[in-house]
């Protein structure tokens, strides 16, 4: 379909105006990224939704193997519960939707796992873990962290090493190297059959009571992550970055 | 890239799913075939209801669930529910359960029932356990009672035998086992708890302890076990109550 209104150039989509100064090139992206990202993120809201059912049914955390309403709590959330049990402070009690939540918690947990496991083995084998995930030893100094810190608190464009800038870089690391296989280990340390062939996973984190702890830790640590991450985006021109994590960006090799 | 690159990769990446496809369709047959697919294995949630029991199948067919030192058991164990208040019962206890009798039928060579002093008079097996319910709460205590492979062993059970359905005094209170769950040395219809006698609250006089799954397989107050090579013919054919209210039938998570 040709359109003369914008015969700019023959590969850009037409996006927005240029009213900002130089509108940098799309950000590129390979299509494992682009596909792994989105089934991440999806189903990160899946597990987030049935995980906020599951916790309603006992709002109450604990440390240690055991926890249950006689005894004392690490912490706990103060909201209304979906079992009469607990004792919430509230008169009445949240519908019990345990059952399907728990059943799409697993699915997704089954989607999420191979997911990873490919981005992973994918980003190791085409050199996008070493090229542009690892932080390069010169933005790793203090300095040069520093500096991309003041940028972000400053709201002044930061200065990118080709792909990510050395602060997202870290983050991004974090996420695909900690906080997702944490959530993956605490979540089968919950299972009495995950722990009847590999114990450790309950006891290294404490017992089973620390792992429900710790997975609803690191959930609030995910969340944290996300509305930080999507900020930067909006921040960053939502458009064009989210045309470069769904299309893959320009064409051309930058 | 140029555009010859990314139709080669097209064109890769469709076979690639096409075998996939293929792929998960054999799955889906060999999973059948060896006893890979639960009851409840259909539905929106089946594709992960039924890779998560497969799972289970294969790697833990064998493997013991998690046990503590006795200097563990919960102070403060947690009774989820009311013990029952309906006549049959109340007459049960009032008479200190002399009565109660634990009946077992389907594919036996000797169909009967047990009373009390029947079980304990097996050789009894104990474990300190971790009850854990799928709400998120959980507690340590000590078990005792008769492996539920003894019992089925007492009563002949025949080499057709797929699952043990078993059920509750308390009208609608069902669920079963596949062999593998109810053949594990875990696996005990227990009368003991902490040294002593069952507590009614804890589901005295009897009840099925399933310490690799979630609570709630734990049935209380056990009086029928049926042994059987086909569950569709049980309630809606998902293998037990809570399946049709939405619980997985195997919930080792
Ligand atoms: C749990 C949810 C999410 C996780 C774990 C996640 C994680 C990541 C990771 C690891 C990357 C780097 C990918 C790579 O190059 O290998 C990335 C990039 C990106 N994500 Fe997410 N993300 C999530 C949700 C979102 C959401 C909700 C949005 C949009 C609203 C989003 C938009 C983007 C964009 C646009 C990029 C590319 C950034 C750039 O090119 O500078 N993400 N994300
Ligand atoms: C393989 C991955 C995962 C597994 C095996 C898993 C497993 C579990 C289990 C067993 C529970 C029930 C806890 C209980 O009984 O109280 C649970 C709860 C929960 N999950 Fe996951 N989970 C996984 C991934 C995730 C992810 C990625 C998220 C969030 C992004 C998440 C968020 C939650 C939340 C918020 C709860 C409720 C909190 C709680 O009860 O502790 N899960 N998960």
């Amino acid at each position: 379909m040709a359109d003369p209104a914008s015969s700019t150039d023959g590969n850009a989509p037409a996006s927005e105006p240029l009213t900002e100064p130089p509108a940098p090139p799309l950000p590129r992206h390979t299509l494992t990224v682009r596909i792994t990202h989105w089934v991440a993120a999806l189903s990160a809201l899946a597990l987030l939704v049935t995980g906020i059912e599951l916790v309603i049914s006992h709002p109450r955390f604990y440390w240690g193997e055991e926890g249950n309403v006689n005894t004392s709590t690490l912490f706990s959330l103060p909201i209304p519960s979906s079992r009469g049990s607990v004792p919430t402070g509230y008169s009445y009690v949240l519908p019990d939707q345990n059952g399907w939540s728990r059943a799409l918690h697993f699915q997704t947990a089954w989607v999420v796992v191979p997911t990873g496991l490919w981005y992973l083995l994918s980003s190791l084998l085409s050199g996008h873990l070493l090229k542009d995930l690892l932080p390069s030893r010169a933005g790793l100094s203090p300095k040069a962290l520093f500096r991309t810190a003041l940028d972000h608190l400053l709201f002044r464009p930061v200065r990118r090493e080709p792909a990510y800038n050395p602060l997202q870089r870290i983050s991004y690391l974090v996420v695909v190297f900690v906080a997702f296989p944490f959530m993956i280990w605490t979540g089968l340390a919950m299972s009495p059959s995950a722990t009847s062939l590999l114990p450790f996973l309950a006891t290294a984190l404490g017992g089973h009571q620390s792992a429900r702890t710790l997975h609803f830790l690191d959930t609030i640590f995910l969340v944290l992550f996300v509305a930080a991450h999507v900020v930067m985006v909006f921040r960053t021109g939502f458009r064009r970055q989210l045309a470069g994590m769904i299309g893959g960006g320009s064409k051309e090799e930058g | 890239m140029n555009g010859g690159m990314s139709r080669r990769r097209l064109i890769t990446t469709g076979l690639a799913a096409a075998a996939g496809l293929s792929g998960m369709a054999v799955a889906a047959r060999l999973a059948r075939k060896y006893g890979l697919v639960p009851p409840d294995g259909g539905g929106p949630y089946g594709a992960g209801t039924t890779l998560t029991y497969a799972a289970q199948r294969v790697l833990t067919r064998h493997t013991l669930a998690r046990e503590f030192p006795r200097g563990m058991i919960s102070k403060r164990p947690f009774a989820n529910g009311a013990p029952p208040t309906f006549e049959e019962f109340t007459k049960l206890q009032a008479g200190g359960f002399s009565d109660w009798r634990l009946e077992v039928n389907g594919m036996v060579s000797n169909p009967g029932s047990f009373s009390l002093p029947d079980l304990r008079s097996l050789p009894p097996r104990s474990q300190v356990t971790q009850v854990v319910c799928e709400e998120g709460w959980s507690y340590i205590a000590e078990w005792i009672g008769t492996p539920l492979s003894l019992i089925l062993q007492t009563a002949g059970i025949l080499p057709q035998a797929r699952f043990v359905v078993y059920y509750s005094i308390e009208k609608g209170m069902w669920d079963s086992l596949d062999m593998a769950d109810a053949l594990h040395p875990q696996t005990l219809v227990t009368y003991g708890f902490n040294g002593g006698d069952l507590p009614v609250r804890f589901g005295g006089p009897l009840r099925i302890r399933v310490p690799r799954q979630l609570a709630y397989k734990s049935v209380k107050y056990l009086t029928r076990l049926t042994v059987t090579d086909d569950l569709r013919n049980f309630g809606k054919g998902l293998g037990s109550a809570s399946a049709e209210e939405g619980y997985s039938w195997c919930p080792g998570i």
